[in-house]
């Protein structure tokens, strides 16, 4: 893009400037849009699941309705409770907003569609994720009020505990791609079982670490049934409890901007991310983000679905499968598949 | 130019918010500004080539270890005023460790610049430094990589070993258990007489 912006007759450092700020706004306010599309499409989904209607009342289908409920939190009056502490309790929401966009500089649509395409785009995924934490954390302390820091406790251990069995899993991608640039992880998948299957899902020394990353992802989000932060039955709203108006609306946008990215993240490291599924010549012809975003509909449709009928875990269940089930197994696969790449030497090939 | 105000910006604010560790009134607070002295370390190192460094602060110091930092001082009541009563007594102590980080950085420096100490060749640097790191770490340096690994190990074993407790009166949820319940055994139905209950 910085070529493009050369040729309107810009120096290069501007055209470089230009190029980026509007990658960033590219990514960042179709991001919004689907955020706002993605909420309506899920309270869709319950619905059904639920022999309801949903949102049917605002715009066609109610397909406005993410939009009135924008427009209807931004009217709201900010509260701030008296004992809270200000600063704090205002940076939250915008810790939580802020690292749920910047993750996205690193993610591939495409060859060389990405903002920011940097040799170790996973670990960086991994570091800024774990930041996101904080939001939660710093709201629940700052709010000066019981739930919300009972909140913030449980969010800090269960973010802890489920990051350890994501780095392992992590791990096995990287060991057999070879590379921790996303755009070569998803170019290494290309035929990687029988030479027609695009995806290391398919292969199955890694097909339970793509499950165990799907499940993982479902507590690092905080997702049902792993949604113990904001167990309304226990802690009223969680950390959001003491939050009203844009403060609330942008807790919410980080978190859906979050799950939206967990759903390309699988997508990206175990089920071709831009490829096609089937390593076939004619799929080529539709474009890649197009088959990158069918598969993040298709894992968003179960984040959805898990939601809706999956009841919460208690919270020794959560810690439970993290540490006893999920960090003994992706362990385990670590060594396995190290060994077996040892073994036959195919870093970076097909199976 | 660039460079030279983004170091600048990094190594005062890297300063200034390691000033505000010690100097903020909550323990929480303290906390917080020690995360953004690694934020800024970790720009530094950026500004420095070593991007695989930084990640890996942010990464395990701001993502994990002070997180449990936060945890842990959000949950006790530290009182700071009395920790603070103590400060003329312990100066001297941390006067002697003050110098001997001092010491210790002028060593390096000057040491670094005599000469490159790690590795027999010029680091190439239009490589990714992760590769580099594991080309060292897995041929040269191997034995303290792995006998740092096996300390961690063993440290971890006996953290655990000396806070683990048993009580007696705990109880646990077998799940193995509970899936194998057969309902032949787990329901009883019983025909009591009236007035006289069920024997358990």
């Amino acid at each position: 893009m910085t070529a493009f912006f050369e040729s309107l007759g810009m120096s290069h450092d501007w055209a470089w400037f230009v190029a980026t700020v509007s990658g960033i706004l590219l990514i960042a306010l179709p991001l919004m849009l689907a955020v706002a599309m993605i909420i309506y499409a899920e309270r869709k989904i319950w619905a059904a699941i639920a022999l309801r209607r949903g949102p049917n009342v605002v715009g066609p289908f109610g397909l406005l309705q993410s939009f009135a409920d924008g427009l209807k939190v931004f009217l709201k009056e900010t509260i701030i409770p008296s004992s809270a502490n200000k600063a704090l309790f205002l940076i939250a929401p915008i810790i939580t907003f802020t690292i749920a966009l910047i993750v996205w500089a690193v993610v591939p649509f495409d060859v060389g569609v990405v903002l920011a395409d940097i040799n170790i785009g996973l670990l960086y995924i991994l570091a800024v994720g774990s930041l996101g934490v904080y939001g939660v954390i710093i709201a629940g302390w700052a709010s000066n009020s019981k739930y919300p820091f009972f909140s913030a406790l449980r969010a800090a251990a269960q973010m802890v505990s489920y990051e350890v069995s994501i780095g392992f899993v992590i791990i096995t991608v990287i060991l057999w791609a070879g590379s921790f640039n996303l755009t070569e992880i998803v170019l290494a998948q290309e035929g990687h079982v029988l030479g027609i299957l695009n995806g290391f899902g398919f292969n199955p020394l890694l097909f339970p670490m793509a499950v165990v990353f799907l499940i993982s992802s479902m507590a690092e989000t905080f997702r049902t049934p792993f949604d113990l932060v904001e167990a309304e039955s226990e802690l009223v709203a969680g950390h959001q409890t003491e939050y009203s108006s844009m403060s609330f609306a942008l807790f919410w946008l980080g978190e859906y901007a979050n799950v939206i990215l967990m759903c390309g993240l699988n997508a990206i490291l175990f089920w071709g991310g831009f490829l096609p599924p089937l390593d076939i010549e004619i799929l080529y012809a539709v474009p890649g983000i197009i088959w990158l975003f069918l598969k993040m509909g298709l894992f968003f449709f179960v984040f959805g679905w898990v939601k809706a009928t999956v009841p919460r875990y208690r919270y020794d269940q959560l810690m439970r499968l993290g540490w006893k089930i999920f960090l003994p197994l992706s362990l385990l696969f670590v060594f396995l598949v190290s060994g077996w790449l040892m073994l036959t030497k195919t870093s970076g090939g097909a199976l | 130019m660039i460079a030279t105000i983004a170091f600048y910006l990094f190594a005062s604010l890297t300063v200034l918010s390691a000033l505000l560790v010690i100097f903020a009134r909550n323990p929480v607070h303290s906390v917080l500004w020690l995360i953004v002295a690694f934020f800024n370390a970790a720009g530094l190192m950026l500004l420095l080539g070593a991007e695989f460094i930084a990640i890996l602060l942010i990464l395990v110091y701001v993502g994990a270890v002070a997180v449990l930092f936060l945890f842990i001082v959000m949950m006790l009541d530290i009182d700071f005023a009395k920790l603070r009563s103590g400060f003329t007594a312990n100066l001297p102590f941390g006067l002697l460790i003050a110098l001997v980080l001092l010491a210790e950085i002028v060593i390096a420096v000057t040491a670094s610049r005599s000469g490159p100490i790690i590795g027999d060749k010029p680091v190439d640097t239009a490589q990714p430094n992760i590769i580099a790191f594991g080309d060292l770490l897995f041929s040269r340096y191997l034995v303290p990589f792995e006998l740092s690994g096996l300390i961690l190990l063993v440290a971890m074993i006996g953290a655990i070993v000396l806070t683990h407790r048993s009580r007696g009166d705990a109880r646990g949820q077998n799940i193995h258990r509970q899936v194998n319940r057969d309902p032949e055994e787990a329901i009883r139905l019983t025909q009591p007489e009236s007035g006289k209950g069920v024997e358990l």
